[in-house]
């Protein structure tokens, strides 16, 4: 076990994959001579060679579907989007042909492909830079997501995510790409579809994924400071969903916020809020509160910027809400 | 209208004489290269084709085909010239007017009728139909919906083929139209870029389903592949044994390393765009598809030169024809007869991993580990009988 970056994690993950599997291959802007527009693939090049290691032309659509042709043989392409904001470029061939391919050729074309990246906002890239893309993914059928939050998460997912038969969106975050954490230095793989409790308490449940995890960590320690014990579970697999683990918390503490950076309409928050209604609402003491971003495109400006993004003052009000506390925690 | 007029002419009725042969005299050294097999071979294909999609016209105006259904009668030149000198694990991948490039590839005609049908015993299992047609055991990659959506396909295909360091080609067909998506230009760049071994052929009929290539293009087709220094070509699409003799070269150039290719392949459509759209109206002329019909019928050119070069006699025409028809009737009774799919496999097949943990389907009736054998199904849903 040591402590590495988040970045070195997923490298770590692609490493071990490319080692045991010649089907795997990287794909995408900059991943081989520049290491990475993020440094994810660093030395990949020189480990693996210009064979499966490749960078493509700036044709999202184009290389994604080459990536989607080439799994439809059985190889496993890792096709990376700088960010996934420019994979709308390519939504046509993760939806129209990767998600659905499976299906109308009656499962004669499995389609083991994952496209990884980074989501969400960073800090002033504005409107078409900083969009959390899970809802476009996850909405189709046919298509798995998994978000991991930290750099042990990253490398489990990850590996799980190239190994799974069927095309995986391995959602990142920018802003964590440098968190450090302990991660195994064996091989490590993290079965899709389980989420992860990252903090324990009885009296409200904070269920997010991806880079939200750390904010609903920070919000559950302003939270303790006045006495409120908050579960954290970080779902980690979007599709596949975790539903036993979120009815459990349900269950345990009764009162539930959905934390998630992207926006309210039809987000991943309304799905898990329709979940709980449906499977869980005898154990609900509230309604469901969603703190999710605010329903606007990203602006630029700093002082709207946070004013938009999901914080943990917003959080801890959430969380005070639906304990029917009043306003105005620590 | 009677199934006699929704039969396209190819003299085997009887009025062998009334088309006048393309080329004109000498026209019958064009035979050169092909023995007599080869030739009632080819013959024998593209009357399969054509009866076969005849018979699809009849079943979908009955309400036994729904919906969309393109047919390819005219083109079906293209079909075997282009499709019957590859090998067999050569790749085939193209739009969603395939019936025949199907057919050519090796589907039988009971499994892609059956699919047209939407039945189980379809090569896709009814879930295709259509613009779906699959084997991929056949090296028959599909069957796409969304113009210009199976080059990039098809380009990984050829990247595949060259990553496990094979010598197959792929041969990724389109119509005119899909030049213009931007998919095209990715692909063309990329395949140019890694040298990729797949030959681009572009199934030229004229049209975008009613909008003519040159009001909507400002250069020619063979200008398109050009600016990416893959070598074009154009050929007849019309003239099955040049075409064949076309593809039968330039598939071994590629296969020895000569590169992505780019085919104009010159053809015209017999049908309309799908069978909701008139033969012709406002975008053709009536007399324009009849000139074609009479002068540019595939089979009608082969069947003269087999004729003139006495390769041919009318009694081995009517009887290479009344094998396509039995073959097609063959095909729409082994789809009346074969079962619609199981409605309880209407989940199979969304993934291809049922993962252990987690739920994939959040309707209440996605069968899963965790919907299924995991307990009973969510409450609420109301959707008790959806096993």
């Amino acid at each position: 076990m040591a402590e590495i970056t988040y970045r070195d994690a997923l490298n770590a993950a692609m490493c071990q994959e490319m080692d045991r599997d010649d089907s795997v291959f990287l794909m995408g802007e900059e991943v081989a001579e520049y290491d990475g527009a993020y440094k994810v693939s660093r030395g990949m090049l020189d480990r693996y060679g210009d064979r499966r290691v490749v960078d493509s032309p700036i044709s999202e659509l184009g290389f994604t579907g080459l990536c989607v042709g080439a799994a439809m043989t059985g190889l496993r392409p890792i096709c990376e989007f700088m960010t996934f904001n420019f994979s709308f470029l390519a939504i046509d061939q993760v939806i129209n042909s990767a998600a659905k391919m499976m299906y109308m050729t009656n499962g004669q074309v499995p389609v083991p492909i994952v496209f990884r990246g980074p989501t969400g906002a960073a800090l002033q890239l504005s409107a078409q830079h900083s969009q959390a893309c899970e809802t476009w993914y996850v909405h189709a059928p046919g298509v798995k997501l998994v978000t991991p939050a930290t750099p042990a998460d990253a490398k489990g997912l990850l590996a799980a995510a190239i190994r799974d038969d069927d095309p995986v969106a391995v959602m990142e975050g920018e802003l964590l790409y440098n968190v450090r954490g302990e991660v195994p230095d064996e091989e490590y793989v993290i079965p899709l579809g389980v989420a992860d409790l990252k903090r324990s308490g009885d009296d409200v449940s904070i269920v997010t994924h991806g880079k939200m995890v750390h904010v609903a960590l920070q919000a559950a320690r302003t939270l303790a400071r006045d006495g409120i014990e908050a579960d954290v579970l970080d779902l980690r697999s979007i599709r596949p969903l975790d539903v036993d683990a979120i009815l459990e918390t349900v269950a345990r503490t009764n009162r539930v916020v959905y934390l998630e950076e992207g926006w309210p309409f039809a987000g991943v928050g309304a799905q898990i809020v329709s979940l709980i209604q449906d499977e869980g609402f005898d154990d609900l003491d509230a309604p469901v509160v969603r703190v999710t971003q605010a329903d606007v495109p990203m602006p630029y400006a700093k002082n709207l910027e946070q004013l938009a993004k999901p914080g943990v003052k917003a959080v801890v009000e959430a969380c005070r809400k639906v304990l029917y506390l009043p306003a105005g925690g620590r | 209208m009677t199934q006699a007029t929704r039969e396209t002419e190819t003299g085997v009725n009887g009025d062998a004489a009334a088309v006048a042969t393309k080329g004109g005299p000498g026209a019958g050294s064009g035979l050169r290269g092909f023995s007599r097999d080869d030739l009632h071979g080819l013959l024998a294909d593209m009357l399969l084709y054509r009866r076969f999609e005849e018979k699809a016209e009849e079943a979908y105006a009955i309400g036994k085909i729904g919906g969309f259904c393109h047919l390819h009668i005219g083109q079906e030149g293209l079909a075997a010239g282009a499709i019957k000198p590859l090998r067999a694990d050569d790749l085939v991948i193209t739009a969603y007017r395939e019936h025949t490039q199907a057919l050519a590839k090796g589907i039988t005609p009971r499994a892609a009728m059956a699919e047209l049908y939407g039945r189980s015993g379809g090569c896709s299992g009814g879930r295709g139909g259509s613009m779906h047609l699959f084997d991929t055991s056949l090296g028959f990659y599909g069957g796409h919906g969304i113009v210009g959506g199976q080059i990039p396909l098809g380009a990984g295909l050829a990247w595949a083929i060259r990553y496990r360091g094979g010598d197959q080609v792929c041969v990724c067909f389109m119509g005119d139209a899909a030049v213009n998506q931007g998919s095209f230009l990715e692909s063309l760049n990329m395949s140019a870029v890694w040298q990729l071994p797949v030959i681009y052929v572009v199934e030229n009929n004229g049209y975008g389903m009613g909008t003519a290539f040159s009001r909507v293009s400002v250069t020619d087709m063979e200008a398109r592949s050009g600016a990416y220094g893959i070598p074009a070509h154009t050929v007849d699409g019309q003239d099955v044994l040049e075409t064949y003799r076309f593809f039968e070269e330039l598939a071994g150039q590629v296969r020895a390393g000569a590169g992505p290719q780019f085919v104009n392949a010159l053809t015209y459509r017999f049908r309309g765009h799908s069978m909701s759209d008139p033969v012709s109206g406002t975008y053709r002329s009536r007399a324009e598809v009849e000139r074609h019909v009479e002068e540019q019928d595939p089979i009608t050119i082969l069947r003269d030169r087999m004729m003139d070069a006495d390769l041919l006699t009318q009694e081995e025409l009517e009887a290479v024809d009344a094998e396509a028809r039995a073959a097609s009737e063959d095909a729409a009774d082994f789809a009346d007869a074969s079962p619609p799919p199981d409605p309880s496999t209407l989940y199979d097949h969304v993934y291809a991993e049922i993962n252990e943990h987690g739920r994939l389907f959040l309707d209440g009736r996605g069968k899963g580990p965790a919907a299924g054998a995991g307990g009973p199904a969510a409450p609420g849903f109301g959707g008790g009988d959806h096993g």
